[in-house]
């Protein structure tokens, strides 16, 4: 077999294409790189002209970020005795002592606690819908996936006027319940699409043998499909935490205290100071988590990506 | 009295919740396994949009929620039809709409096709161009007016460097001229990826065999481009012109953070104006019918679109 086959591409060609992409791919990461950078800044350098490329890296993006601070006149500085921490003596630069934690952490955390809660609801309802479809007679069934897919097609804000409506009647507004509820409702079209389709390509032999073998259908589909379909459930999984994690519409307009997540708050830490080390820094730790997420299970998220829509 | 068999069969077999799930039937197992996703998007997508419907029809204030309700029949519609503000609203989605899909098509299918010339360390650098879209867009949005402020801002400042004007002499989301297209780059930064990931799923599905006998026909490598490659990842193209079409049609998280509609109403997208009008000027019943009218758009154009790839698809 010679090496040379007419659909290859040459390896001027292959060369070239390269470096046209891997400069697109710088210049789409500038961005990115330049939010980590400035969370390592001064204030300071952070507003230099020129723009600082090189720069002495602190912390104090990230302590500010994570507390309040007040200021102090210089003798009742002098009078609290010296600085015991790091953390300390980088706010004492600035005549100012830490008063308290900031609302980041807690903000996070509802983050965490909706997205996971999300994720963990939809996946189950949406396996066993997913189920239902792929291998029993659901009558309407075409209407049904049309109507679950459908319900994607509506701007949030359309849908965000009735629902802070009964939230409100039902003591649902600003709860992590209503939002883990609302999160699911959104995800679940997604999670039903994607896993019909990874369940449609377990074949239906193994069932029917298990069935044969005594099994019920509960169980052939606990015990066949369920570990067959893993990946699937894992990588949609993937899906809604991030759609979850990042969204924003629904959260400005429902939450505002208790069960506030990170991506309306992070735009608020800016204040009055103009803080942008702080913001960079709660959005690095926001948005890196992700990243790291999408570069390790690269393979698995291309599906979801577009939809299902497109196969392998 | 002597008991049949059966009985006592069934008298020794465990009550419970397993031997119920043992004796379902699979049609009543289907209905168990579909009826939970059902209820709650009745509960959370269709009850609500109902409900919009009701109380399009009305003057409903949710800031006044003990004030009277008055049926106003279409008035709200009548309203939103005529005013010209909305045109406005309408014209600066369309914009937006038009111009992101353009350049995400154009970019998106070029860096598909370079990517498909399958250099070495190609899927590396494609997960690094797909980062952005993973993100949050209102948490970049907000980080881009940083990288847009005049003279401290990366963008101004690159833009500077390289097209030799001065960084401090144009502002672009401040600006009536540069806002517009301040949220389109962003845009395209940000979506471009998924046109993209699209396109390539397309031309990876192109079977070898139909360039190897366009060679051997001798076709050009140009006639094969425009005679296979393009007519074949078209479908998939236009799949993703549907998705992001929809997508930028309901745009909010992203260009609120950049601009919050501004300078005065230049960039205020649909989605922005209804969220003025529901939750600022607390104009329910109005904003409603506004809702709807967005609703039966987009689905509208999805289903006329979806007719026409269907056509492309069967050529």
């Amino acid at each position: 077999m010679s090496s040379y086959s007419i659909t290859e591409p040459s390896r001027r060609q292959k060369w070239v294409a390269g470096v046209l992409v891997i400069l697109y791919a710088m210049v789409t990461l500038l961005p990115l790189l330049w939010i980590i950078a400035t969370g390592f800044k001064t204030p300071a350098d952070a507003i230099a002209y020129p723009p600082k490329v090189v720069f002495e890296p602190t912390l104090e993006g990230y302590v500010n970020l994570f507390t309040t601070r007040t200021r102090m006149a210089p003798e009742a500085l002098e009078a609290l005795g010296p600085p015991d921490t790091w953390y300390d003596r980088i706010v004492r630069q600035y005549d100012m002592v830490i008063s308290g934690p900031s609302r980041y952490g807690e903000r996070f955390l509802n983050s965490v606690i909706i997205g996971f809660g999300s994720t963990f609801l939809s996946v189950v309802l949406g396996t066993l819908a997913a189920y239902a479809f792929s291998r029993f007679k659901v009558p309407l069934k075409d209407d049904l996936l049309f109507f679950i897919l459908s319900t994607r097609m509506m701007p949030p804000i359309a849908v965000a006027i009735p629902i802070f409506l009964m939230f409100r009647t039902l003591g649902l507004s600003d709860t992590h319940l209503g939002m883990i509820l609302l999160y699911t409702a959104v995800n679940i079209s997604l999670a039903v699409w994607l896993l019909k389709g990874f369940i449609d390509e377990i074949p239906r032999e193994y069932e029917e043998a298990a069935l044969i073998d005594g099994y019920t259908r509960f169980q052939a589909f606990r015990k066949v499909v369920l570990p067959q379909a893993a990946t699937g459930i894992a990588s949609t999984a993937i899906f809604c935490l991030i759609f979850a994690w990042n969204e924003y519409a629904f959260a400005v307009l429902l939450t505002s205290g208790t069960a506030q997540t990170a991506p309306p708050f992070i735009p608020t830490i800016i204040g009055v100071g103009k803080d942008w080390p702080a913001v960079a820094a709660g959005a690095t730790l926001f948005l890196l988590p992700v990243m790291v997420f999408t570069i390790l299970l690269r393979k698995h998220l291309l599906r979801g990506i577009t939809f299902g829509a497109v196969r392998k | 009295m002597t008991q049949s068999p059966m009985t006592r069969v069934a008298a020794a077999t465990p009550p419970g919740l397993a031997r119920r799930i043992r004796g379902l039937s699979d049609r009543t197992l289907a209905w168990i396994f579909v009826a939970p996703t059902i209820a709650l998007l009745l509960a959370i997508n269709i009850f609500p949009l109902v409900w919009t419907i009701r109380l399009s029809l009305t003057n409903y204030r949710a800031n006044r929620a003990s004030a009277d309700i008055e049926w106003v029949g279409l008035r709200n519609y009548e309203r939103i039809l005529t005013d010209p503000d909305i045109w406005r609203t309408m014209q600066a989605t369309a914009h937006f709409l038009i111009w992101t899909l353009v350049l995400q098509v154009m970019i998106g299918f070029a860096l598909a096709w370079l990517i498909n010339r399958k250099f070495r360390g190609n899927d590396l650098w494609t997960t690094i161009i797909v980062l952005p879209m993973m993100l949050s867009p209102a948490v970049v949005g907000n980080f881009w007016t940083f990288l847009y402020q005049p003279q401290i801002g990366l963008f101004n400042y690159v833009v500077g460097f390289f097209g030799g004007v001065d960084p401090s002499s144009f502002t672009m989301i401040g600006s009536v001229s540069l806002a517009p297209w301040a949220i389109v780059i962003v845009d395209t930064w940000m979506w471009t990826p998924f046109v993209m990931l699209i396109c390539l799923a397309g031309l990876r599905s192109i079977p070898d065999y139909i360039y190897e006998a366009a060679a051997i026909d001798r076709a050009s490598p140009w006639r094969q481009f425009w005679t296979i490659t393009v007519p074949m990842v078209l479908p998939f193209l236009m799949l993703a012109v549907l998705f992001r079409g929809i997508e930028n049609f309901k745009m909010f998280d992203l260009v609120v953070q950049l601009t919050g509609g501004g300078p005065g109403s230049t960039t205020e997208l649909t989605s922005i104006n209804l969220k003025r009008e529901a939750f600022e000027k607390w104009r329910t019943g109005y904003a409603s019918a506004y809702a709807i009218i967005l609703f039966v758009t987009v689905f509208g154009l999805a289903s006329i679109y979806v007719k026409l790839l269907n056509k492309v698809k069967e050529r």
